[in-house]
């Protein structure tokens, strides 16, 4: 396995900041961390400093443990989850001169309320940036498409540099064990910070005792409880999820039938009127065919994609073969988004499907583009008779120049190759925008 | 008899079984057809055909199965897909367990013959479709240029050169995607048409024993669905 280039949002990492230092670092990273003027995070060192040389300890601890802001990147789970914990301890020690600070100006506080107080600052840390920032991989991960383009994974490709983004990549990392493993880790060590603040407190305050007595009595019940409706809650849980499925199966069952309504049976009904007409019919059937299996590849664009190269041929295809009357087969090898010279490209394709159609005999027309390295071919070929480019017909002149002519103005080429007897193919060919 | 090679069609749609049929009769030997996967298995080992129709999507693991199951038995016949569906991820699985070929259900009676006698002399038959797809997937690997440091995320291949199409053979891939015949190809590029079969073959070679990952993650989608 590659590791995927980062598909990552930049994860806020503490780090010491070496460039504005005055000596380590550690409040300079502090502060652009959390924001905040260096001099802030300063002054509380140093008033914790003076609180009992609290400050001082807590300053060299951070500066062997942070990583200096210029630090080589390290692998994204990894620096994330470091990043959560480097958080949190930074927050308990920011708690941790707070306090200190107020009892340094003699506002008392007792060591027993001093330390779990920062336990439980570094505990909610851990846990809320995981629920509030985000952290939640389940939560943000929009729904992986049913199907990425061939090639859509830029794993395999990482080693071409001749490959740029010629498809979406993944939009997003799927959840990986490790990362679930990272979080599972993360959110235990938060609860246990939490849980050991309180019973630190307890013990401190000698209520630990009482504590005990009021969790047993509290465990008791609840054990007595969860016997006694136990099968119920149980059959409450399976019925939802039943009823959630049903409700998830009845949607799908609904939105094929709708769909086979508006398509195959509307075709169906079309093909019995015309059914005089072998033409029609096979033009019907190749239609159907067609919309059929983009809908079963579930090829659609989203709304926002750009549109692609592949789809708008497809298209452009689809359109002749129902004018016409004649089968074009388009196969496409990687993909474009589609600027002014690419539709200038679909339109002068099309016409020579259209050119292919009319004069290539009733042959298949066969398109193939292909948009890989720095440009976009695209071939239209018919098997029909052919002529000697010496006595082009006249009509067929214009469409000459509005093959040839287009992918001129666009800063491309058209070709017109025939021979009588040999067919005729266009070739066209547009040198890609590397925006 | 034709004297042709000897054909067993295998699909579960009684009405598709006898439309193939009429299209071959005459053209190539008919040795009997099969519904199932399970029929299928057996009509091979009895009737030892030359050629298999096979269609892709059938109950019971469809083709792929078929060909797993007639390669355990030993001395399987040489295997054509033919199939209604034209998804990448249906053709390299099919492809990837051991067929010599894939053809599309809209292919004209004499086109059919002519790919099931290709498929008996050993020849791989690659519909425009099929050959798209296989230019998708070796794509980003220029070729032959990058068999020193290309081939590094697929680590698991034996040799290298199985991840990446020569410059021929991805010309004579392009060639039969924009729809030109072997012989055609063998004019176009002043080669013998014995030399285009030889570089498709490669090409077929590499498809099933490569590691690129397009092509396993194709085949793994496949199986899933399954």
């Amino acid at each position: 396995m590659a590791t995927s280039p980062a598909p990552t949002r930049p994860g806020p990492v503490l780090r010491r900041d070496v460039e504005h230092r005055m000596l380590g670092g550690v409040c300079a990273g502090l502060a652009r961390h959390i924001g905040i003027d260096p001099i802030i995070v300063r002054v509380a060192f140093v008033a914790a400093a003076t609180a009992g040389g609290v400050g001082v300890a807590v300053y060299l601890l951070a500066w062997v443990f942070l990583p200096a802001g210029d630090a080589p990147a390290t692998p994204v789970w990894l620096r994330t989850s470091r990043g959560t914990i480097e958080i949190a301890v930074g927050i308990a020690f920011l708690a941790l001169s707070v306090l200190l600070t107020f009892r340094a100006f003699g506002l008392l506080f007792s060591d027993v309320i001093v330390w779990p107080l920062v336990l439980v600052a570094a505990g909610a840390a851990l846990l809320w940036r995981q629920w509030l920032g985000g952290g939640l991989p389940g939560g943000t991960v929009p729904r992986a498409p049913e199907r990425t383009a061939p090639g859509g994974d830029t794993g395999a490709r990482a080693a071409d540099a001749s490959a740029p983004a010629k498809r979406p990549a993944l939009p997003v990392a799927p959840v990986t064990p490790a990362g679930r493993a990272a979080l599972v880790s993360r959110t235990s060590l938060g609860v246990a910070l939490v849980i050991a603040a309180g019973i630190a407190f307890l013990s401190a305050t000698g209520s630990l005792s009482a504590a005990r007595d009021v969790v047993l009595s509290v465990l008791v019940v609840a054990v007595v409880l969860s016997v006694i409706f136990f099968p119920w809650v149980l059959r409450l849980v399976r019925s939802l999820t039943e009823e959630r499925a049903q409700r998830i199966r009845s949607q799908e069952r609904a939105e094929m039938a709708a769909h086979l309504h508006d398509s195959v049976l509307q075709t169906l009904a079309l093909v019995q009127q015309r059914s005089d007409d072998p033409r029609a019919v096979a033009a019907l059937a190749r239609r159907q065919e067609r919309e059929l299996r983009a809908w079963l590849s579930r090829r659609a664009p989203s709304a926002g994609d750009p549109p692609q190269l592949a789809a708008a041929l497809e298209t452009a295809a689809s359109e002749v073969e129902r004018d016409h009357g004649v089968a074009v087969e388009v196969v496409a090898v990687g993909d474009a988004d589609l600027d002014a010279p690419g539709e200038a490209l679909v339109a002068a394709a099309r016409e020579a499907m259209v050119n292919a159609a009319k004069f290539g005999g009733g042959s298949t027309v066969d398109v193939y583009a292909e948009a890989l390295d720095g440009e976009i071919q695209v071939y239209v070929r018919d098997r029909g008779p052919g002529f000697s480019p010496d006595d082009l017909p006249a009509d067929r002149r214009g469409v000459r120049e509005s093959i040839v002519g287009r992918m001129a103005r666009h800063g491309g080429k058209g070709e017109i190759h025939s021979a009588p007897g040999a067919g005729t193919e266009v070739e066209l060919t547009l040198p890609r925008s590397t925006a | 008899m034709t004297g042709g090679p000897r054909v067993l069609i295998v699909d579960d749609h009684q009405l598709f079984r006898a439309g193939v049929r009429s299209e071959l009769e005459g053209r190539v030997d008919i040795a009997g057809d099969a519904a199932t996967v399970e029929d299928a298995v057996r009509d091979i080992a009895r009737l030892a055909p030359d050629v298999v129709l096979l269609d892709v999507h059938m109950p019971d693991g469809g083709g792929v199965e078929v060909i797993r199951r007639a390669a355990a038995q030993g001395d399987p016949p040489r295997f054509l897909a033919l199939s209604v569906s034209d998804a990448a991820e249906d053709v390299i699985a099919v492809i990837r367990a051991g067929a010599r070929g894939y053809v599309t259900k809209s292919i004209s009676g004499e086109e059919l013959a002519d790919a099931v006698r290709r498929v008996h002399e050993g020849d791989a038959v690659f519909s425009p479709k099929l050959a798209g797809f296989v230019l998708d997937a070796f794509a980003g690997a220029p070729a032959g240029a990058a068999l020193a440091g290309g081939a590094g995320d697929h680590g698991t291949s034996d040799d290298p050169a199985l991840d990446h199409l020569t410059p021929r053979e991805r010309e004579v891939l392009r060639h039969l995607a924009r729809g030109y015949l072997y012989k055609e190809i063998a004019l176009r590029l002043g080669i013998s048409t014995k030399t285009v079969e030889a570089h498709v073959s490669a090409v077929l070679r590499k498809l099933q024993l490569s590691n690129r990952h397009e092509l396993s993650r194709w085949a793994v989608e496949r199986r899933l669905v399954e």
